[in-house]
């Protein structure tokens, strides 16, 4: 393959993966921005997506796109319990009390994986064909083709979801002056709630999309998380747009980190881009410059 | 009544291996006091500052490696090899701190993940300085040499709970000496209300670099402790399980407090062997999961302060 075609082919494998991180991403800056809680299990909710669909494809033998829906559907419900059992009580504390529950339940729901399916990773079936499409210079499997049909739907999808719904106003109000908006009569406490499902429903669609294409093991949400976490600093806390783009510069830097550099850092170019951005740009790189009197 | 009751501690901790002679328990202990210096310094930096910092584990692996190469491949005396350890910790501390202390709250938080990231990939990949995942074996144990008088190597696990005891001991003394000093004080001040405490001329900045280079030489002084103790280093003690594991024992313990590290320290780590008598592997780890839940929950000041009060009021009421 020539440099052209090389370099097309990262960007495009960097797209795919940027897709489901913006999708990690987008669940996490609601998360963060919303609730200011640091969500250290969020990447849990990424591998009980991929668990929710092995478990709904190869144990309970339903079609791969129910098993998809199934997977998102059992993240948004797990998410809102969650929310409703573990944070709600916790609402005033400091943000070291529920960054140590969110730790409590990163541990609690990896380990509870661990014991239920074991620690061999498992592998999702997929009805695609296996013989990659071939589109010019660059070819990719048709099921890579379907996650980034899929993720770029959800994220549009939630875009509409902020943007054009009565439901999404009220969270991004509630983002930019919860008491401001509890006394127009935003129900704080539904949107907390609804914020963490969506969120964790959002994670777990990722989770779903990526297991068939990985595999899936137990600590497989721990990276996830990271780069949940890289997103929404490289696009700004409660910015959605941001963490779209961010999702995708991601992808699109570790392919390129990964295909010219060296593949063993590959991991190290999320981490290394928190550092910088919060050492340089901690607002993030898409924030409005928004100067308040 | 309370020197009483610290010599007796002293006593009871120094005559420990003659009624504990098992060696599975005294390697409990001496985990103990390895981890009880961990908790001491995350506790300056969590406790006193206020600053979660969730990269310490960073710290303590940069001790184990450079004690263990120092030691492995320049053939420096262990105890030089400890001595530079502490000292390239802070050093370590230092930088991070200098530059990720702009920062406050999550952020800080995620930059300090974020170096201890790095450091885990570098030491799995540079193989040419840390071999990889394939670890360092071998590394020399501690001796003890006054020629023609003694010469004692400390491969015994008790001769090692006397050497953990007294660095444990030294710990602890030095974050006494610091918390209760001006030093301290500025800290706690930083802690309670950044913007009031520099209104009154204390350095946010340069109390809090402080701060993590204390606490980093300190890990650093842990990691040492563990590579020449277990005699093996791999990039695993750079795995988030450890930092967590600390988090939770001076949170659990009581976080602010002196005591409470320590407790919090000799507590996780009975416990996980505890629990592992008693159910497999995978149900100890989701017990954790579920026990850090609880404490948060309904001891959410930690355990010393809380028995600390319930004392208080029990001796008030009578």
């Amino acid at each position: 393959m020539g440099r052209l075609e090389t370099l097309l082919q990262h960007l495009l494998n960097g797209l795919i993966l940027g897709g489901t991180y913006a999708l990690l991403g987008i669940g996490l800056t609601l998360i963060f921005g919303i609730m200011s809680v640091v969500n250290f299990a969020h990447g849990e909710f990424y591998a009980l997506g991929a668990y929710g669909a092995y478990l709904f494809l190869a144990l309970l033998g339903a079609n791969f796109f129910v098993a998809l829906l199934g997977a998102i559907a059992l993240g948004v419900a797990l998410g809102a319990i969650c929310e409703r059992v573990l944070l709600r009580p916790l609402r005033g504390e400091s943000i070291e009390t529920t960054m140590l529950v969110m730790i409590a339940v990163w541990i609690a729901m990896q380990n509870t994986e661990l014991l239920v399916w074991g620690g061999v990773a498992k592998s999702i079936d997929h009805p695609f064909p296996q013989a990659p499409v071939v589109l010019g210079p660059v070819s990719v499997a048709p099921l890579r083709l379907f996650v980034l049909g899929a993720a770029l739907a959800l994220v549009v999808g939630s875009h509409l979801l902020i943007q054009r719904t009565r439901l999404g106003k009220a969270m991004r109000a509630t983002f930019q002056d919860r008491e401001t908006a509890a006394l127009m009569g935003v129900e704080i406490h539904r949107i907390h709630t609804v914020t963490f499902a969506f969120g964790s429903g959002l994670a777990a669609a990722a989770g779903a999309l990526l297991g068939p294409v990985f595999v899936v093991y137990p600590s497989m949400g721990d990276l996830a998380a990271l780069k949940a976490f890289c997103v929404v600093i490289l696009g700004g806390l409660g910015n959605l747009a941001g963490a779209t783009f961010g999702g995708l510069i991601l992808g699109v830097a570790e392919e390129l980190g990964a295909g010219y550099i060296s593949s063993g850092y590959r991991d190290a170019v999320g981490f290394i881009i928190i550092i910088l951005v919060l050492l340089l740009r901690p607002s993030g790189l898409f924030a409005r410059v928004e100067r308040i009197g | 009544m309370k020197r009483v009751g610290t010599g007796v501690l002293v006593a009871m901790l120094l005559a420990l291996p003659a009624w504990v002679w098992n060696p599975y328990h005294l390697h409990i202990l001496i985990m103990a006091g390895i981890f009880a210096v961990l908790a001491l310094s995350l506790n300056l930096l969590l406790g006193y500052t206020g600053q979660l910092s969730l990269g310490h584990a960073a710290f303590f692996g940069i001790g184990a490696y450079a004690s263990a190469l120092l030691t492995l491949r320049l053939d420096w005396p262990v105890w030089t090899g400890f001595a530079a350890a502490t000292v390239l910790a802070g050093l370590a501390g230092y930088g991070v701190g200098k530059v990720s202390l702009k920062l406050r709250g999550a952020y800080f938080v995620l930059v300090t993940i974020s170096f201890a990231g790095v450091t885990y990939l570098v030491s799995l990949n540079w193989m040419e300085l840390t071999n990889g995942p394939l670890g360092l074996p071998g590394v020399p144990a501690p001796m003890l040499t006054i020629p023609g008088v003694v010469r004692l190597s400390f491969v015994s696990k008790a001769a090692y709970y006397y050497l953990v005891l007294a660095v444990a001991a030294a710990s602890y003394a030095l974050c006494h000496r610091l918390v209760h000093s001006r030093i301290g004080r500025a800290f706690v001040a930083l802690r309670e209300n950044e913007a009031l405490a520099e209104s009154v001329g204390v350095n946010g900045t340069r109390y809090l670099v402080l701060a993590a280079v204390v606490s980093a030489a300190l890990a650093g002084a842990a990691g040492s402790l563990y590579a020449h103790y277990t005699r093996f280093v791999s990039p695993e003690v750079f795995l988030f399980m450890y930092t967590v594991t600390m988090a939770i024992m001076v949170v659990a313990g009581g976080k602010g407090t002196l005591a409470g590290p320590v407790v919090g320290a000799v507590l996780f780590t009975v416990l996980p062997e505890a629990l592992r008598e008693l159910t497999s592997w995978q149900w100890q780890m989701v017990l954790y999961g579920v026990l850090l839940l609880l404490i948060v929950f309904f001891l959410p000041k930690g355990i010393v302060p809380t028995f600390a009060s319930w004392i208080r009021e029990w001796r008030g009421a009578s």
